[in-house]
Order: structure tokens, then C-alpha cells, then sequence
């Protein structure tokens, strides 16, 4: 179990020191939505899914943005530049717009 | 150098006009050639089921969208009554709808059923251009024109999107397509915006057909396959993660849908799949931030935990039954003898049956031969996008060896496959055919030719293009023949040969539907087998018992058991139903093959699957020597029956063919067994020109003390 502390505690040194500072805005966002995540899912098992449309649209709204938001880092990750050929962040912003409009519309729609 | 590039800038022209030509000639051929039906018959809807979307179209433009959403249909299943808005996809009507919106927008006063009739092959002309768009991603852009060009004219698509045949599949087809287009550029490119068009043609596919599910399933087999021969890269889980939570939520808002993407058991491996996307990237995320024997560690803590959620998970939604078990269609496609044995209305369907050999090649002709070629091309050079198309040939291809309506799906990618194998092939040999002097194209082609022509003489080059063409121009007549032949007639209107060679036309279901139309009080109930039931609302405007959407087994099942008991028995049941008049198709005068007297067995078979039918048994309405036949040797109990007495009423006293005693059955060759008999229950009502629809009124109860 030691292991396991040593070696997370090099990770999170790795990773404070070692990456920019726009990808950490994006890591902060996604904890924040990773949060909202864990509070429905908690809030659904202790109350129940009782307006299930609701509770689907309210998951899955954040299950989107945080996966939107993953796509976001990996376009805009310059380690990735080689991988995502000819998409410049500011491009990859523009799209993680546009689809955030269409699933809005929708989550919206379906929420009731 | 200038000249040379204004040369190359020229020829580029020249090639993007011959694109540009090919396309088009594709596109309109596949638009003329599917208007066969039009040109000999009329601007008519064809068989049954485009009758209800007519129907519903109609209704759409008339009541608006709000009213055809929260639309409840009272003149079908009575008395139960549908609710259409919630059980159907609408897509193919709001295509329509909006269209027809559109030309009355630019003053173009068409009328709603020919935007209905003439939809299906405009969809096929954009399936032509889809088709080429997805075959150059893949390959080239020769291979795409070639798969285009083959598309256009594929008997196997052909058969569902004929001018008239107003069904789901028509547009359906162009929407797998496009979807798969956008997957592929969302593959390769790891664009957001791509897999976020992919997840609205997706939207539109769900909203069109129930074999969306076909396309969930197939993609995220493909993301499988990349994982598992470590193709999996940032990209493909931009393009997956998007399309599934966007695709997912989209796919809810279609009310048939509803919860299914998260409940049923068929949209599992999507959600597996999206699971198992995350786990990947995170791990490589991890990975690519530590050095080895510290990722060990972690990789094993982390596989621990994973995996003891994920069985916890399982065995919690397993207890509680939230993942509904396989529909009985989807266990059909795994098992093709389990719909046989388990439910007798999914097997009556003559296209839910497996599909012959013969079949394949009538519907598919070279490109049987040139799709594995095609494969084998695809594996020479594997890639992310190939191994998509591989998936998709094998698993398409057993799927349209299961049931013969998924021919449809398998038909554009043999089109495909087969246009990649056309083109590799024409470019490698009409290489060598030219002389080597003049080799002064473009160095980049030069030296990709160079590779693949391993010295082919002149000759035999020359002889295999030929060859080529010839199979390549036979392809063509064989598509043009089936389709004038085997795909072009409504249905609805029959046509014969009469002994001097002229064309009758038969069109009696019209005349007896415009009968009932004109005849019948407002509110009169119609019995019919279910086959009827579409036509029967959408022409005589009647309401009816059962029609072909078979949702309510029970209730068809009684209707058969009507058609299959005596006349006292059948007057119980329709005085249960409430039934005024019924309405036999019958044969026997013209030789029409698919008539109620041959669809008997299964109205014997349907009435007797459930609880109230239990006394009716197949065994009963077979001759002692073991076979259905209608003559003196037919049992006693289908000589009685009502549907046998409904059918042969009155035929006894008929001539139909020289030489042959009256009432001579020219379907079944034989002479009706029971000639003169009364009807008690019912009285005849009409009976069309050629005896091909009879009307039956029920008669009321008999007055007291007669």
C-alpha cells in the first residue's frame, strides 16, 4: 500500500510541475464536472430516478461536457499535435462550441 | 516548371469535370431507373406499408407536427385503437412533410403523394454521391466513382426504393451511409466537429429505422477491432466518446425509442465500449505521465477496483431488471431458426425468411464475386477506415444471410468493396496497356504505378480490361432487367398477359376499396387478415381490426381464429368484434398466387398460438394424404370453414379455363371441393371485376321466434 502512496505522490509532483497552465484551467473544469457527476449519481441512488428523463438528460448533459471537455485537452495538448493534423486549438475550441450548442438544444428539450 | 504546372493545373480541371460528370450521370440514372412503375403504370404507392407512411404523411401536412405527435388512431386495432405518434419513427414523414413545405415555399403546387412516390429514388441519388464520398475516404477517388456508379443501378437496393415503395428503408440506407461517412472523417481527422455530424446523421438514421441498431453496434465493434490491434489512438476517442453521448441523448428524443439506448441489451456493447474508451485513455494518459514499474503498481490497483465495480454494477441491474432482455427480431438475426420455432407472425413475413443462394446472385450479380477480392484488397493495405469496411462486408454479409429484407444493408458495401477491387485492378492493368514512352504523368502516380505493375505484357493487359468491361457492361443489363422485371410492379395494380400478347390490368383492390369507401356507413369495422389492414385505412378510410403492424399478437391471432372456424363459431367471435363487413383476397379466378386461401395455413397456425385458439390445430385442415388441398380430398374442417365458404362462394357455377370442369381453382389447379352451399351468418356484398376481393356484410342477429 506504501507503493501505491510513493508512486501517486510522483504523479502528482509530475504533474504540477510539469504541465501548462491552459491544460490545467481544462483539468479544474473537468473536476468541477466530475463533481456535478458524482453529486446526480449519489442524489439518483439515495432519492431514486423518479423523472427519469430528467435524471438521464441531467447525467448525460454532464457526461458529454466531460467528455467534451477531454477532447478539448487532447486537441489542445501539444504532445498530441502530431495525432490531430491540422486542428490548432483555437479550431478544436470553435468545434467543442458547436457541439456543446446541439447538446444543450437537446438536454433541454428532453429535460421536461 | 510553369508549364508544367499549368499543364498539371489543367488537367486537374479536366479531371474534376470528369468527376463532376461521372457523379452526376450516377445520380440521375439511379433516379430514372427506379421510375420503371411510373412509366407503366401510374404515379401510385406501392404495396402495403408505404400506405400507412401516405397515410400518415397526409395526415402530418394536414394537422401539423403537434397533432401528428400526440396523434391516437382510433380506425386501426379496434377496438383498442394505436397510438401512432409513439410508435413509429418518423423521419421518412417529416422528410417528406418538410419537402413538400419546401416546394409549395418556391411555388412548385405538388401534390403530397407525389413528393411520396418519387422520394425514395430521390433519396437513392443521394445514396449515390454519399456512397462516393465514403469510397474515396476509404480508398480513392476512382474506387468511389466506380462504387458510385455500381450503387446507382444494385438490384439490392433497388427493390426497396422504386418509385412508389414509399417505406422507411429508402431513406434509411442514405442515412447509414452518411453516417458512416462522417465516422470515417471523424476517424481519421479526431475533429469534433466531425463526430458530432456523425451523431446527427445518426439522429436522423434512429429517427428513420429500427436498424439503427445494426449501426451501434458496428461501430463500436469497429472501435473494438482498434483496440484490439492497438490502433487506438486520441482520435478514434474523440470521434467515439462524441458520438455516443451526443448520439445517445439525440436518440432519446425519437418517443418509440424512448430509454431503450440505456436499457435494452442491444445497446450494451456501445455503452461497453464507451466504458472501455475511458479506461483506455486514461491509462494511457497515465502511462505516458510515469515510468514503468511505478505504472505497474498502479495499473494493478487500478484493474482491481475497476473490475469489482463493474461485476457489483452488473449484478445490481441484473437483480433488479433493468436491462430488458433481446427482443424476439434481434434473436431471429442470431439464431435464423429461433423466430421459426418461437413466433409464427415474425415467420410469416416472406422477407424475415433466410435468403437463398439464388437470391444473392439475382440481387447482386458480379459483385458477389468482386467483394472478396475487394476484402482482400482492404487487408493488403489495412488502415483505420479499411478495417471499418471489413467489419461491415463480414458482418452485413451474415446478417443478409439471415433474412432477406437485410440484403438492403449488404448491398452498398458489396458496391464499395467491389469498386475499390474494379478500380485497383483497371488502374494496375490499363497502366501496362500504355505504351512506355508515354509515362510523363505526374512522378507521385509514376511511382505507385511502378510498384503494382509487375510487368504485365501489353496484351494480356489489354485482354483482362476487356474482359472487365464485358462482365462490368453485363452488370448493367442483368440491374436494368431485374428491376423492369422483378422490382417494378406496385402490387397494387396487377398487370398479366393476356393469350394475344396484350397487357391486362387489374385493379381490383382500388375498385373494391373505393366500394367500401362510397358504400359503407362512416364507422363500419372491416375484418381482414392483417396484410390488408394498412390499405384498407388509407384507401376505403374504414376502420379495422388488425393491420401490418403487428403489435398485438393476441388480437390477430383471434382474427384468425374466425377465418379458421364454421360459420356459428366465426359469427361468435365477430359478434365479439363488432365486425360489420370482411374482406377476403381471392385468387382462384385470375391466378393470383398470394391470396388469403394461401396465406391459410398461417392464419391456422397464428390463431392457434394463443390460449382462446387452443382447439384449432394444423393437423386438422390437411388432407389424410398429409397436404393442403382444396379439392373433394381436402378435410372436412377447412371445406367448412369460414374462410374456405368466403372464397368459393358462388365459384362453383364459374368457368375460369377451357377445358376444365367449373369452379376449377386456376392457383391451386384443382376443382373446388364444396360447390353448393348457402351462407347463413353473412350475405355477400361486392365482389370486384375479376373476383380478386370479395365483401362480406355480417349479418345481424335473427329476430326473435323466426
Amino acid at each position: 500500500m506504501t507503493n501505491i502512496n510513493v508512486v501517486l505522490n510522483k504523479f502528482y509532483d509530475e504533474y504540477v510541475n510539469n504541465t501548462p497552465k491552459k491544460l490545467k484551467i481544462i483539468d479544474a473544469y473537468l473536476f468541477y464536472i466530475l463533481l456535478t457527476g458524482i453529486i446526480q449519481f449519489v442524489y439518483c441512488c439515495l432519492v431514486g430516478s423518479f423523472p427519469f428523463n430528467s435524471f438521464l438528460s441531467g447525467f448525460i448533459s454532464t457526461v458529454s461536457c466531460f467528455i467534451l471537455g477531454v477532447c478539448l485537452r487532447l486537441q489542445a495538448n501539444p504532445q498530441n499535435k502530431s495525432q490531430f493534423y491540422g486542428i490548432s486549438p483555437e479550431r478544436g475550441f470553435a468545434d467543442f462550441i458547436l457541439a456543446h450548442i446541439i447538446l444543450h438544444i437537446v438536454v433541454m428539450n428532453f429535460i421536461g | 516548371m510553369d508549364t508544367s504546372t499549368k499543364l498539371n493545373g489543367g488537367l486537374q480541371k479536366q479531371e474534376h469535370l470528369v468527376k463532376l460528370g461521372i457523379l452526376t450521370i450516377a445520380a440521375i440514372l439511379s433516379f430514372s431507373t427506379r421510375l420503371f412503375s411510373v412509366l407503366r403504370f401510374e404515379s401510385v404507392i406501392h404495396e402495403f406499408d408505404p400506405y400507412f407512411n401516405y397515410r400518415t404523411t397526409r395526415f402530418l401536412t394536414e394537422e401539423g407536427f403537434y397533432n401528428f405527435h400526440n396523434w391516437f388512431d382510433e380506425r386501426a386495432w379496434y377496438p383498442l385503437g394505436r397510438i401512432i405518434g409513439g410508435t413509429i419513427y418518423p423521419g421518412l414523414m417529416i422528410t417528406s412533410g418538410v419537402l413538400y413545405r419546401l416546394m409549395w415555399l418556391v411555388n412548385i403546387t405538388i401534390d403530397i403523394r407525389n413528393v411520396c412516390v418519387f422520394l425514395a429514388p430521390f433519396f437513392s441519388s443521394l445514396t449515390t454521391i454519399v456512397t462516393y464520398l465514403l469510397t474515396k475516404e476509404i480508398h480513392s477517388v476512382g474506387a468511389g466513382l466506380v462504387a458510385a456508379a455500381m450503387i446507382s443501378i444494385v438490384p439490392g437496393y433497388i427493390s426497396r426504393s422504386v418509385a412508389g415503395s414509399y417505406d422507411n428503408e429508402g431513406i434509411a440506407i442514405f442515412c447509414m451511409l452518411l453516417t458512416y461517412y462522417f465516422w470515417i472523417k471523424a476517424v481519421k481527422t479526431g475533429a469534433i466537429l466531425w463526430s458530432t455530424m456523425a451523431a446527427l446523421a445518426y439522429f436522423y438514421m434512429v429517427s428513420s429505422w429500427g436498424g439503427y441498431v445494426f449501426l451501434i453496434n458496428l461501430i463500436p465493434l469497429h472501435v473494438l477491432a482498434l483496440m484490439a490491434t492497438g490502433r487506438f489512438s486520441h482520435r478514434i476517442y474523440v470521434a467515439y466518446s462524441i458520438l455516443y453521448c451526443v448520439g445517445t441523448i439525440l436518440s432519446m428524443q425519437i418517443s418509440f425509442v424512448g430509454f431503450q439506448p440505456v436499457q435494452s441489451s442491444e445497446h450494451m456493447l456501445a455503452l461497453g465500449v464507451f466504458g472501455l474508451c475511458q479506461i483506455h485513455s486514461f491509462v494511457d494518459y497515465i502511462r505516458s505521465k510515469m515510468s514503468k514499474e511505478y505504472f505497474e503498481i498502479l495499473f494493478r490497483a487500478l484493474v482491481t477496483t475497476v473490475l469489482s465495480i463493474a461485476t457489483l454494477v452488473g449484478i445490481i441491474l441484473t437483480i433488479t431488471g433493468k436491462v430488458s432482455p433481446w427482443t424476439g427480431r434481434f434473436y431471429s438475426l442470431l439464431d435464423p431458426s429461433y423466430a421459426k420455432n418461437h413466433i409464427p407472425i415474425i415467420a410469416s413475413v416472406s422477407e424475415h425468411q433466410p435468403t437463398s443462394w439464388s437470391s444473392f446472385y439475382f440481387d447482386l450479380q458480379i459483385l458477389v464475386f468482386l467483394f472478396p477480392a475487394g476484402l482482400y484488397f482492404c487487408f493488403s493495405k489495412l488502415s483505420d477506415a479499411n478495417i471499418f469496411i471489413i467489419l461491415y462486408g463480414i458482418t452485413s454479409i451474415y446478417f443478409a444471410g439471415v433474412m432477406v429484407r437485410l440484403m438492403l444493408v449488404l448491398a452498398p458495401v458489396m458496391c464499395i468493396l467491389s469498386g475499390i477491387t474494379v478500380s485497383h485492378l483497371l488502374t494496375k492493368y490499363i497502366k501496362s496497356v500504355d505504351s512506355p514512352a508515354e509515362k510523363k504523368i505526374d512522378p507521385k502516380k509514376l511511382r505507385k504505378f511502378e510498384q503494382q505493375s509487375g510487368g504485365v505484357k501489353s496484351e494480356v493487359a489489354l485482354a483482362f480490361v476487356f474482359v472487365l468491361t464485358f462482365l462490368l457492361i453485363s452488370y448493367t443489363f442483368h440491374c436494368t432487367w431485374v428491376t423492369s422485371e422483378a422490382y417494378s410492379s406496385p402490387s397494387i395494380v396487377l398487370s398479366a398477359r393476356s393469350h394475344d400478347g396484350g397487357r391486362i390490368i387489374f385493379d381490383d383492390f382500388r375498385e373494391a376499396y373505393y366500394w367500401l369507401k362510397m358504400n359503407t356507413p362512416e364507422d363500419a369495422r372491416i375484418m381482414s387478415w392483417w396484410d390488408y389492414g394498412y390499405q384498407i385505412t388509407a384507401m376505403a378510410n374504414r376502420t379495422i381490426l388488425v393491420d401490418n403492424n403487428t403489435w398485438n399478437n393476441t388480437h390477430i391471432s383471434r382474427v384468425g381464429q374466425a377465418m379458421a372456424s364454421t360459420e356459428e363459431k366465426a359469427y361468435e367471435i365477430m359478434r365479439e368484434l363488432d365486425v360489420d363487413y370482411v374482406l377476403v383476397i381471392f385468387g382462384g379466378l385470375t391466378g393470383y398466387s398470394s391470396d388469403d386461401i394461401n396465406k391459410f395455413l398461417w392464419m391456422v397456425r397464428i390463431g392457434g398460438s394463443t390460449d382462446r385458439g387452443a382447439h384449432i390445430k394444423e393437423t386438422d385442415y390437411y388432407a389424410p394424404s398429409g397436404d393442403f388441398r382444396v379439392d373433394k380430398e381436402g378435410s372436412p374442417t377447412l371445406l367448412n370453414c369460414l374462410m374456405y365458404k368466403m372464397c368459393y362462394y358462388r365459384f362453383g357455377q364459374v368457368y375460369t379455363e377451357g377445358g376444365k370442369p367449373p369452379g376449377y381453382d386456376r392457383v391451386r389447379a384443382a376443382e373446388v371441393g364444396n360447390k353448393d352451399f348457402e351462407l347463413d351468418v353473412i350475405e355477400e356484398a361486392y365482389t370486384t371485376e375479376h373476383w380478386l376481393v370479395r365483401i362480406y356484410k355480417v349479418k345481424d342477429l335473427r329476430n326473435r321466434g323466426v
